[in-house]
C-alpha cells in the first residue's frame, strides 16, 4: 500500500535514503541541499536508520568517504549543491572510473561567481562528462522515485556506474507537495541486496585504485564508456519494473502533446510544469505545440530524441545553464547533434533561461513558442543562441 | 612478550617485494614495519594517498599489497579510510562482516602536512577508529623533490633552489606531530627506523590497537631528494635522532613521553653533512646557517623535554 504524505523535495530524498537503508551517508552542509543530511541525521538520532552518518569537513571528503564505503561493499550516498558539487569534481571521476555505484542527490543551484544560492543547472551540467548517470526530476515525487531507482541502475552488473539525481533547488527542494511513498518493505524488496563481485572487506584482499600506464588506461576508459552506453537498457528495465510496482511510468524523456506537434520545447526539471501550462493554453487555441521533458541526460537518449523530433518543424532547447562555448548550452548542443542524421531536420534554437534563480514565467515560455512560429515562418532559425528573461535582451 | 626482530621478520609479509620503490627509500620500510605490528588473524584495509608509495606499489595489474588496499586521490586518504571504517562499523552491526579489520592510512608529507591536512584533521576530530601513518621524506618526491611545509629550513629542493641570493628553503619545517596532538587524539607518536625497529613496531602496535584515531609520523628518508647513498638509510635515521632533529616521542591521551634520549646529543653538522641537500651549508661563509639550524634544534629539544617531564 502506498503511503500518502506531504513532503518537500529534500525531505522526500532523505526519506528515500532512509528506506534504502544506506550503510554510510557522508555529507557536508550547503544550501539548498543541507536539509537532506539534516533530516537524515534526525532518522539516525532517533534510531530509525542503520546508517553511519559521517558529518565530514568538506564535500571532497564526503565523496571520498562514499567511494571507500562502496568499495567496502556497502551502500553510500551524499547530497550536495553548486560549489559543493564543484569541490567533489575530482572524485566524481574517481567514482565512475573505479566503477563504484555511489548515489548522489544534487539539489541544483548556480555556481559562483557571483555567489548566488538559487536554482539553475550549472552545477550538474558541468559534471555531465564525469561518467555519472544523470536523472532529472520535475517534482518531489520524481526526486523520490529517481533516488530509489538509482540504486538498481547504479548497481546493475552491466552498469556499475554512479548516479546523480537532480532536482531544482528551493523550487522543488523546499516546496511541500503531496507525494506517494512506498512502504519500507517494498523499497527493500525493489532494491534487493547489494552483492558486488568484490569488496575490500570480503575476506580475500583486493587492491583498488591502481596507477594505469598507457598500456591499460585506454581500455578501462573504453569499458566505462561502454557501460554508460549500455546503461540505457538497464534504465528502461528498471523504470518498467518500478512502473509495475507504483503505477508511475517513466521513460528516458516524457513526451507531452507531441503526437502531431510542429513546434516543441525541450526542457528539464521544474520548469517543465510551467511549459506544460503554456502548452495547454496554446493547444486550446489550436496550435500544434508540444514538450519533451528530459529525465535521463546521461546517457544521452540520442536515437530516441531524434525519432521524437523527426516530424517537428522547429525546436527550442531550454538550457538552465550556459556552457560559455558561445554556441549554446549543454542540452542544446547534444540535441542538435542528435538531429544531424535525420533526413528532415527540424530547425533548432537554444534559449538560456532562469540563471541564478531568475523566475521562469508563463510569458517567457510564450515568447519561446512565438519565436518558434517565426522560425517556422521564416524557414530558417536565425540567431540560434538566445536568452530569455534577462534584462536588456 | 618481549619484542624480537628475528621473530617479527619471520611473519608472513603483508607488503611484498617486487614494487618499484627506489633502493634506500624509507616508504616501503615504514609500511612493512607498521603492518608487521598487526596481530595474527587480524586483517587490515589500507588506504594510500597518491604518492611515490602508491604509484610504485600498485601498477595495474600488479600489486605489492597482501592486505586490502584502496587509493583514490592525493588529498583525501584520511576521508577515504574514514569512509571505509564507517562502512565496516555499519556492516558489522548488521552482521554482514565477521572478520576483524584494522584501518590504516599512509601518505607522504605532501599528502599530510599540506594538501591532505584538512581531511586528516576532520577524520581525527570525528574519532574514526583508524591509524594515519605519514612517511615523512620532507618534500614532494613523487613529482620531483619540490618544497613542502615539511621541508626543513635551508634544504635545497627544486622549488626552493639555492641561488645567488637565496639559500634554499627560507622557512622552518611545520611541526605537524604537535598540531595533531592539539586535536586531543588518543595516540600520536614520532618514530623512524632505529637498529632493530623496536620503536617503530611498538608505536605501530599501540596505534593500531588504540580505540579511536591514532597518528604516526615516521621520518622516512629519500635517497634521491636528500642525496645520500642508498645503503646509508639507517645511518641517516639514527643521526636524525641522535642530533635531536627528529626526536622520538609519543603522546598518549595528552601525556608526553620521550621514548629515546641520545646518550650524547650530536652536533647538527653530523646529520647535515652526509646529505647533498644541505651541502651549500658547508660552503665558506655559510657558517651562519649551521648556527641558525643548531640554535633552532636546541630550542625545540628543550621545549620537548619540558613537555615530556
Amino acid at each position: 500500500m502506498a503511503i500518502r504524505e506531504r513532503l518537500s523535495g529534500n525531505e522526500a530524498v532523505a526519506m528515500a535514503l532512509k528506506q534504502i537503508d544506506l550503510d554510510v551517508m557522508a555529507a557536508y552542509p550547503i544550501t539548498p541541499s543541507t536539509e537532506v543530511p539534516q533530516y537524515f541525521s534526525q532518522f539516525v538520532a532517533d534510531g530509525k536508520a542503520g546508517t553511519e552518518f559521517v558529518a565530514v569537513e568538506s564535500e571532497h571528503s564526503a565523496m571520498s568517504a562514499c567511494i571507500a564505503a562502496v568499495a567496502c561493499g556497502g551502500r553510500a550516498a551524499t547530497a550536495t549543491s553548486a560549489c559543493g558539487l564543484a569541490l567533489m569534481w575530482e572524485l566524481l571521476y574517481v567514482a565512475s572510473g573505479t566503477r563504484l555505484p555511489v548515489t548522489l542527490a544534487v539539489i541544483n543551484r548556480s555556481l559562483s561567481a557571483p555567489i548566488n544560492i538559487n536554482n539553475d543547472h550549472s552545477d550538474s551540467m558541468g559534471a555531465r562528462d564525469s561518467g555519472w548517470i544523470q536523472l532529472y526530476s520535475e517534482n518531489n515525487q520524481e526526486a523520490y522515485d529517481n533516488q530509489i531507482m538509482s540504486i538498481r541502475i547504479a548497481e546493475h552488473k552491466d552498469v556499475m556506474l554512479p548516479v546523480m539525481v537532480c532536482q531544482d533547488g528551493f523550487i522543488t527542494s523546499h516546496a511541500i507537495e503531496n507525494i506517494e511513498l512506498l512502504e519500507d518493505e517494498a523499497v527493500t524488496k525493489f532494491i534487493g541486496e547489494y552483492a558486488p563481485d568484490w569488496s575490500l572487506l570480503a575476506g580475500n584482499p583486493v587492491s583498488v585504485g591502481p596507477l594505469d600506464t598507457p598500456q591499460f588506461y585506454f581500455e578501462h576508459a573504453y569499458q566505462r564508456a561502454r557501460a554508460m552506453a549500455g546503461s540505457k537498457k538497464v534504465i528502461l528495465d528498471v523504470f518498467k519494473e518500478f512502473g509495475e510496482l507504483t503505477g508511475r511510468k517513466y521513460e528516458l524523456f516524457e513526451q507531452y502533446r507531441m503526437e502531431d506537434a510542429e513546434r516543441a520545447i525541450i526542457i528539464l526539471n521544474s520548469s517543465a510544469g510551467t511549459a506544460r501550462c503554456v502548452c495547454d493554453e496554446l493547444r486550446d487555441r489550436g496550435e500544434k505545440v508540444g514538450i519533451i521533458k528530459l529525465r535521463v541526460f546521461r546517457p544521452f537518449p540520442m536515437e530516441e530524441l531524434a525519432e521524437a523530433l523527426s516530424h517537428v518543424k522547429a525546436v527550442a532547447v531550454m538550457d538552465k545553464a550556459d556552457s560559455f562555448s558561445a554556441i549554446g548550452g549543454p542540452v542544446f548542443t547534444d540535441v542538435r547533434s542528435a538531429c544531424y542524421d535525420l533526413e528532415k531536420r527540424p530547425h533548432l534554437i537554444n534559449y538560456i533561461y532562469g540563471l541564478g534563480g531568475r523566475d521562469v514565467r508563463l510569458e517567457d515560455i510564450r515568447l519561446v513558442y512565438n519565436a518558434l512560429s517565426e522560425v517556422v515562418e521564416a524557414g530558417k532559425p536565425g540567431e540560434i543562441y538566445r536568452h530569455v528573461g534577462v534584462r536588456g535582451v | 612478550m618481549a619484542y624480537n626482530l628475528k621473530k617479527e621478520a619471520t611473519k608472513p609479509e603483508r607488503f611484498v617485494g617486487g614494487h618499484r620503490l627506489c633502493a634506500g627509500c624509507g616508504a616501503g620500510v615504514a609500511v612493512r614495519g607498521v603492518l608487521r605490528a598487526l596481530e595474527e588473524g587480524d586483517r587490515s584495509c589500507c588506504g594510500v594517498a597518491t604518492c611515490c608509495l602508491e604509484v610504485s606499489s600498485f601498477l595495474y595489474p600488479f600489486t605489492a599489497w597482501q592486505e586490502s588496499f584502496i587509493h583514490s586521490a592525493f588529498e583525501n586518504v584520511a576521508a577515504t579510510v574514514a569512509g571505509a571504517e564507517a562502512c565496516y562499523t555499519a556492516m558489522k552491526k548488521k552482521g554482514k562482516i565477521k572478520d576483524t579489520y584494522k584501518f590504516i592510512a599512509f601518505a607522504g608529507d605532501g599528502g599530510t602536512y599540506d594538501i591532505g591536512f584538512q581531511s586528516l584533521s576532520g577524520a581525527i576530530e570525528r574519532g574514526h577508529d583508524m591509524v594515519y601513518v605519514c612517511y615523512d621524506n620532507e618534500a614532494y618526491m613523487n613529482t620531483g623533490i619540490q618544497r613542502s611545509s615539511s621541508t626543513p629550513k635551508f634544504a635545497e629542493v627544486s622549488t626552493a633552489p639555492v641561488g645567488s641570493i637565496l639559500p634554499g628553503k627560507m622557512q622552518r619545517k611545520k611541526n605537524l606531530t604537535e598540531a595533531i596532538v592539539a586535536h586531543d587524539i588518543p595516540y600520536a607518536a614520532q618514530t623512524t627506523f632505529m637498529s632493530n625497529f623496536k620503536d617503530l613496531h611498538e608505536k605501530a602496535h599501540k596505534a593500531i590497537y588504540t580505540t579511536g584515531p591514532a597518528f604516526l609520523n615516521v621520518l622516512a628518508p629519500c635517497p634521491r631528494g636528500w642525496r645520500y647513498e642508498p645503503e646509508d638509510l639507517m645511518e641517516i635515521c639514527k643521526l636524525a635522532v641522535d642530533t635531536c632533529v627528529w626526536p622520538l616521542y609519543e603522546v598518549v591521551e595528552g601525556e608526553w613521553r620521550l621514548t629515546y634520549e641520545p646518550k650524547k646529543k650530536l652536533p647538527i653538522e653530523d646529520y647535515l653533512k652526509p646529505q647533498g641537500r644541505f651541502s651549500h651549508m658547508f660552503a665558506k661563509g655559510a657558517e651562519w646557517m649551521i648556527e641558525d639550524a643548531q640554535k633552532y634544534i636546541d630550542k625545540k629539544w628543550e621545549q620537548l623535554l619540558k613537555k615530556c617531564k
